[in-house]
């Protein structure tokens, strides 16, 4: 199919662009995860300059869980994100710099030092049914004249019309694009579509839509195809799938799949294949890969990021870190809770003995 | 001469109708008023209803009233207080303040619940730090305690629009007292809000840094004894596994770890059960302003 048939393009937002889609690079924030935080200067130096000599238009730097994230609950940051930040901002010539927060984690202080480091969008990411608590958050951001997006985390859990409600609730507080987060890897093809086509009745002209997806069923190129063709013109992934579970989206690819639609996305094919391989995957401590316990995160809707704790936990106590991730999904954990999960690992090993 | 001190409610939502019925069975406050903006709200019909005084014309009514309360227990949110703080001084009524303002020196009952027993105000933290911080001071009270980290996860049916609308006051005003009543040299706060139905019970963890040489045998013999003190006034607050000692590593950065989880589940008084979090804050106010109303009769 050559035809380019997007509901809606990055243009109409942003004339200027020309970009029928615009990218957002997370392997420096959803690839903290995977790297267990331990991002150096060289490396966020390194990703940065080679994505940003692509044409990568936005790239996001943060501990995986966000501003503030650094703790014991999360894994603590080898690098303060602050710094990472700053030398992201420093070194990019053309990309964007934005950062995550997370309300309940990091606070409105965390924005105010992430934009005096250079950072210039503000992600504010709550689950998707927890909307209200970004207000203050937002409110902040747009004070200080930051561009805005909202994560409705693990979308997956709610029906297109309660996300559509909480899509709103984030557009009122003055966030810009509300993105559809498949945090668990577990929405299937229209899943994603009726969710953004949700979000983009809801808030019309207010607001422009985006998607974020996982690797872990094997979809997240697909599924960011049909976000696409729904009306989302905001795209996330990770270069190398470099992201929490079995990864993100694999941008590399994805841009492939836009060039052969006619999609533009102003990132260059052949450079960020070459980034891919000769930069960021040396950065990565093994590859995003669906091994079993990715397998469980997609297949039981956990929070891709409990893969790495499910994997401590399992170790520590001697126990099956896919029984954890399952037991996780039936006591309906969400994004945050990691310390749960070594409760688990306590409670499997006791039922062992 | 009534043998009770009165109290009015300010802030009729989820904290302020849970404290009601606390209030109601105490031997030594009596809550007279409950105070709100709201016609509509659903606290004050049930507090008219219980036989206080409903207003839904606020402080400024409370405060033209002939008789004034001697206590006011505070329930609306930190910016609302912060605002009516100087005012009831100014009346000379004693504040117990529920919400994170942190405008009077805070409390928590097995801790310091006999300290600033003579304060004009006094602030309960949040219901995150009720149920942390006495984890947090039952380590340091046997070992120095450089950092301590609280993670609360709580249902999002118990958490009202004030906290969702503060959510940052909550951390911080938590994180300062893991650090001031906790004993942790710095300390740091995480909140969680889960919708899974049926409701999750209010489930915290907290983390404790302490050096390698530490005396885990009277670590963990300090945290059941502070159970057990909790338990005298939330008898749901339960220890879900013995405290973890993690070596110290690279990822504990070179300390040991102290890991305590805790299970908190309320009376089931306004909110059911599963709202430990309304409990403990709504119970540790309860046991504050009974200890000034006592105080305050003799």
């Amino acid at each position: 199919m050559t035809v380019n048939d997007l509901a809606r393009r990055w243009t109409d937002t942003d004339p200027d662009s020309a970009l029928d889609l615009r990218l957002t690079d997370t392997c420096l924030r959803d690839g903290s995860h995977h790297k267990r935080h331990q991002f150096v200067e060289q490396e966020v130096r390194d990703i940065v300059g080679a994505l940003d000599a692509a044409g990568m238009p936005v790239i996001e730097v943060t501990h995986g869980d966000g501003l503030g994230g650094s703790s014991f609950n999360y894994g603590f940051s080898a690098t303060p994100e602050q710094d990472l930040i700053k030398l992201a901002a420093e070194t990019a010539k053309n990309a964007k710099i934005a950062f995550l927060m997370l309300p309940g984690v990091g606070t409105k202080d965390d924005i105010r030092a992430a934009q005096d480091n250079g950072g210039k969008i503000c992600r504010v990411a709550t689950h998707c049914t927890e909307a209200d608590t970004s207000q203050q958050h937002f409110g902040l951001a747009r004070e200080l004249g930051l561009e805005t997006v909202g994560f409705l985390m693990m979308s997956h859990t709610q029906p297109p019309e309660r996300l559509a409600k909480e899509a709103r609730i984030m557009v009122d507080a003055g966030c810009q694009c509300v993105y559809v987060v498949d945090s668990a890897g577990a929405l299937i093809m229209e899943d994603v579509s009726d969710r953004v086509s949700a979000l983009v009745a809801e808030i019309g002209k207010d607001a422009t839509v985006g998607f974020h997806g996982h690797e872990n069923l094997g979809l997240g190129v697909a599924n960011t195809v049909i976000a696409a063709r729904a009306g989302a013109t905001q795209i996330d992934g990770s270069v190398r799938r470099f992201g929490a579970g079995a990864g993100n989206t694999p941008l590399e690819a994805f841009i492939g799949v836009a060039d052969k639609l006619g999609w533009k996305t102003g990132v260059d094919f052949m450079q960020v294949v070459d980034a891919a391989e000769d930069v960021v995957r040396p950065a990565m401590p093994e590859e995003c890969t669906l091994s079993r316990n990715a397998l469980m995160i997609g297949y039981a809707g956990v929070y891709s990021s409990f893969l790495r704790h499910a994997d401590n936990a399992a170790e520590r106590y001697g126990v099956s870190a896919a029984e954890i991730l399952l037991e996780a999904g039936r006591r309906k954990l969400i994004g945050g809770q990691e310390d749960q999960l070594v409760e688990i690992a306590l409670g499997l090993k006791a039922a062992q003995s | 001469m009534s043998d009770k001190v009165t109290a009015a409610i300010v802030g009729p939502g989820n904290i302020g109708t849970d404290l009601l019925y606390k209030l109601l069975r105490s031997d030594v406050v009596e809550p007279r008023w409950m105070v709100g903006v709201d016609p509509a709200s659903e606290g004050l019909k049930l507090a008219a209803d219980k036989g206080l005084t409903s207003t839904h014309e606020g402080v400024d009514w409370l405060l033209k009233q002939d008789e004034l309360p001697d206590l006011i227990f505070e329930a609306t949110s930190a910016y609302v207080h912060r605002e009516y703080a100087p005012r009831y001084a100014e009346a000379g009524i004693r504040a117990i303040d529920l919400t994170p303002a942190a405008v009077g020196p805070a409390v928590i009952p097995p801790v310091n619940g006999e300290e600033h027993l003579d304060a004009e105000n006094v602030n309960m933290i949040t219901c995150g730090g009720q149920a942390t911080i006495p984890m947090v001071y039952a380590v340091s009270r046997v070992t120095p305690v450089p950092y301590a980290e609280i993670v609360a996860s709580v249902s999002s049916a118990s958490a009202g629009p004030g906290t969702r609308a503060n959510i940052d006051e909550f951390t911080r005003t938590t994180s300062k007292g893991v650090e001031t009543i906790g004993g942790a040299e710095r300390g740091k706060a995480i909140i969680i809000l889960n919708p899974a139905d049926p409701p999750m019970i209010m489930r915290d963890t907290i983390f404790c840094a302490v050096d390698a040489d530490a005396d885990r045998d009277a670590i963990a013999e300090s945290i059941v004894s502070m159970v057990a003190d909790v338990q005298k006034y939330v008898p749901g607050y339960r220890l879900l596994q013995d405290p973890q000692f993690d070596d110290a590593s690279a990822a504990t950065q070179g300390r040991t770890k102290v890991s305590t989880f805790i299970e908190v589940e309320g009376a089931g008084d306004y909110l059911p059960p599963f709202a430990g979090n309304l409990d403990i804050m709504t119970a540790a106010a309860t046991q504050v302003g009974e200890n000034i109303a006592r105080g305050m009769l003799k």
